[in-house]
């Protein structure tokens, strides 16, 4: 009877009542992924609503800096400026063939639930966003823009007022209005068949990709670099390429303020490559947590990778040595943030700023080689507000 | 004390069973066995001690805050086992928690500590049966009841693989949502009750808190009630809470008793 995982990841570690929810959603996945007229939708409303393809743009001042050639995918170009209009596209056409009318979500940044807001609103659901009291501070613009789009947004204020508790209540009201509700999860996290579905509506990054390199370069890229947070852009930009064993897939984790725990909180995001096996939200996987399995809150300068667990699928691929797992810090993502603005004209997310650092960590060692692709997983207007602040407080401090 | 064993003294007074939910260590271990001591006095049959998780997806803001207050309090898996280890009233000990508690701790070992500390019963509300092999190991080996849930979206072909599961008995959930206190409990809870056709005593929970819901639940036909969120609100207000807790358990014990 135990469902499909990713080794020893994945799972439905879920309260009964959303064990029908759960089959049903895989049902319907299951009938509609190849299904013509689904695609045909799906296909129309990525390339005429969001913007596909994005391009694989040669960041020729990086690539000379940095003595090797580099590619950015410019998912920051799709509509809502960040690759989850993907799945949010993907998953709200899906629950409208499976007859629901309301749909809900979770937003950390706030990029995943204006991505729901913009689909829902397209679609004409009932749209509900639960996002951390913290983050609704920090990502103000946003919440501002998932309201003029209709939805409401709800802020959650137990435990540590981030993604992680966003999560819990949007759980929570999915056991409660579960007949008429798809829950929109927006990475490849969560209970079975969400890591996988996810995964394949963000597949169509890897896949464009692998078509424009072939057109630009005539070969695969030595390596390709995503920042991790659930780990949806990354996953997205990797799956098609995982038998390709002549690329090295890199996930980024946000290193924070260095790979520690003090209380009952760790300063950093990497549950990759620092955390431990344990259950949370629905998968087993890997996760920030203390000897008792009392879940750490995590600590990050982008909001958008602050969780404190990861994909199940990536924890897998990291076991096996399919993917190396690397982290950077808040203040590597920082100057990696402004050193594209400045370099290529281009503002990153906080969160791809992260991928982004990792090109300047590694360039040295030669582990990258001579064809890179870092995957720009949104544009950094969002984050303009907290560069701004650290910036200020940063001269505060010299003075 | 088996829970077995206490369903059939009660059946032999013809009562039904009232089981209570206290987060154990809100606000203090000491606490707890003192309230334990006074809801038995009140007529509670049968103690679910709950061992507080940070991440508690199945409930609502009631239990969760009590869950941040022992957890702030300094309560974790070995104080809870040396708390329940602790607790004298001769009643069924039930631990409640989520599944990463005891994962972490190692299920063998966890459900080991449960049958040494006198608990003989464990619900684990983010565990469906399909994750559930490991666990019904160690149950059957250390003599201690996997309790599970039905709600009133699991269909027959389900409801009858949890039948085979579970013992002790069957948790039904009256309505869908989160555990905390509500005005109506009893409308669905008999159009649940009459599709469980099953030899387990059947308890029904979420939403119960005074003596004329205990009153109705009971006449749908349920063999015991499970109240939490009206106790764990009761403790919350630290106004006179052993008087109240005693209070509350006399009011629906009365529920339970002469239908
Ligand atoms: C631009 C951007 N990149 C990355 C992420 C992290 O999510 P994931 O790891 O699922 O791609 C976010 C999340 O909000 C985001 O907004």
């Amino acid at each position: 009877m135990q469902k499909p995982t990713y080794g020893r990841f994945g799972g439905q570690f879920v309260p009964e009542v959303l064990m029908p929810a759960l089959n049903e959603l895989e049902e319907e996945y299951e009938r509609y992924k190849g299904d013509p007229g689904f695609l045909r939708e799906l296909n129309y409303y990525l390339t005429e609503f969001a913007g596909r393809s994005t391009p694989l743009y040669h960041a020729r001042n990086l690539s000379k800096k940095y003595g090797t050639k580099i590619y950015l995918k410019r998912e920051d170009l799709l509509h809502g400026g960040a690759h989850k209009l993907n799945n949010t596209i993907g998953q709200s056409l899906l629950a409208k063939y499976m007859g629901k009318k309301r749909i809900i979500a979770e937003t950390g940044a706030g990029q995943h639930g204006t991505a729901t807001a913009m689909a829902g609103a397209n679609l004409g659901f009932e749209t509900v966003v639960y996002m951390g009291a913290k983050d609704v501070e920090r990502q103000r613009m946003n919440v501002y823009r998932m309201e003029l789009m209709g939805t409401k947004v709800c802020p959650v204020r137990s435990g540590s007022m981030t993604l992680k508790d966003a999560i819990n209540e949007a759980l929570r009201d999915w056991v409660t209005n579960v007949e008429n509700t798809h829950y929109l999860i927006g990475s490849v996290v969560g209970p079975h068949p969400y890591p996988m579905i996810v995964r394949d509506f963000q597949s169509v990054i890897g896949k464009e990709v692998k078509q424009q390199i072939m057109e630009k370069e005539g070969r695969h890229p030595d390596s390709i670099i995503a920042c991790a947070g659930g780990g949806s852009n990354a996953m997205g930009i990797f799956y098609p390429f995982i038998d390709d064993t002549d690329v090295k897939l890199l996930p980024v984790e946000a290193g924070g303020c260095g790979i520690q725990v003090q209380g009952k909180t760790a300063t950093h995001s990497a549950s990759l490559g620092a955390g431990e096996e344990g259950i949370l939200q629905g998968a087993r996987t890997l996760i920030l947590q203390d000897r008792y399995g009392q879940i750490l809150e995590s600590t990050s300068v982008s909001a958008g990778l602050d969780y404190s667990g990861v994909g199940p699928e990536l924890a897998h691929l990291a076991e096996t040595g399919r993917i190396k797992p690397g982290n950077v810090n808040d203040q590597e993502a920082l100057n990696a943030f402004h050193e594209l603005c400045r370099l290529e004209g281009i503002i990153p997310a906080l969160e791809s700023a992260h991928a982004l650092a990792y090109v300047k960590k590694m360039a040295d060692t030669g582990e990258l080689g001579d064809l890179v692709v870092v995957n720009l997983s949104g544009r950094g207007d969002k984050d303009l507000e907290t560069v701004l602040k650290l910036k200020v407080t940063d001269n505060e401090e010299k003075q | 004390m088996r829970i077995a064993e206490k369903f059939r003294e009660l059946k032999a007074k013809n009562e039904k069973a009232l089981i209570a939910y206290i987060c154990a260590g809100d606000p203090s271990a000491d606490a707890t066995r003192e309230y334990v001591h006074t809801l038995v006095k009140g007529g509670v049959d049968m103690v679910e001690l709950g061992l507080p998780f940070s991440d508690p997806v199945a409930d609502g803001p009631t239990i969760q805050a009590a869950s941040d207050r022992s957890l702030e309090a300094g309560m974790n898996p070995d104080t809870y086992f040396e708390l329940a280890a602790s607790i004298k009233e001769q009643v069924p000990l039930i631990c409640m928690t989520y599944y990463n508690l005891i994962f972490r701790r190692g299920v063998e070992k966890f459900v080991k500590d449960c049958a040494a500390s006198g608990i003989t019963g464990i619900i684990v509300p983010d565990l469906p049966i399909e994750e559930t092999d490991d666990i019904l190991k160690a149950c059957k080996a250390h003599c201690v009841d996997m309790i599970f849930m039905v709600t009133p979206l699991t269909d027959k072909e389900r409801m009858q693989k949890i039948f085979t599961k579970g013992s002790g008995f069957l948790y039904i959930v009256s309505r869908l949502g989160v555990t905390g206190t509500r005005a109506d409990v009893a409308k669905s809870t008999k159009e649940v009750l009459d599709k469980v056709n099953t030899a387990l005593p059947r308890a029904v929970g979420f939403g119960i808190s005074n003596g004329k819901q205990a009153t109705e639940v009971i006449a749908a036909g349920a063999d015991a009630i499970i109240v939490g969120s009206a106790f764990v609100n009761i403790i919350a207000s630290q106004d006179n809470v052993e008087g109240r807790l005693e209070e509350l358990a006399r009011e629906l014990k009365a529920g339970c008793i002469g239908q």
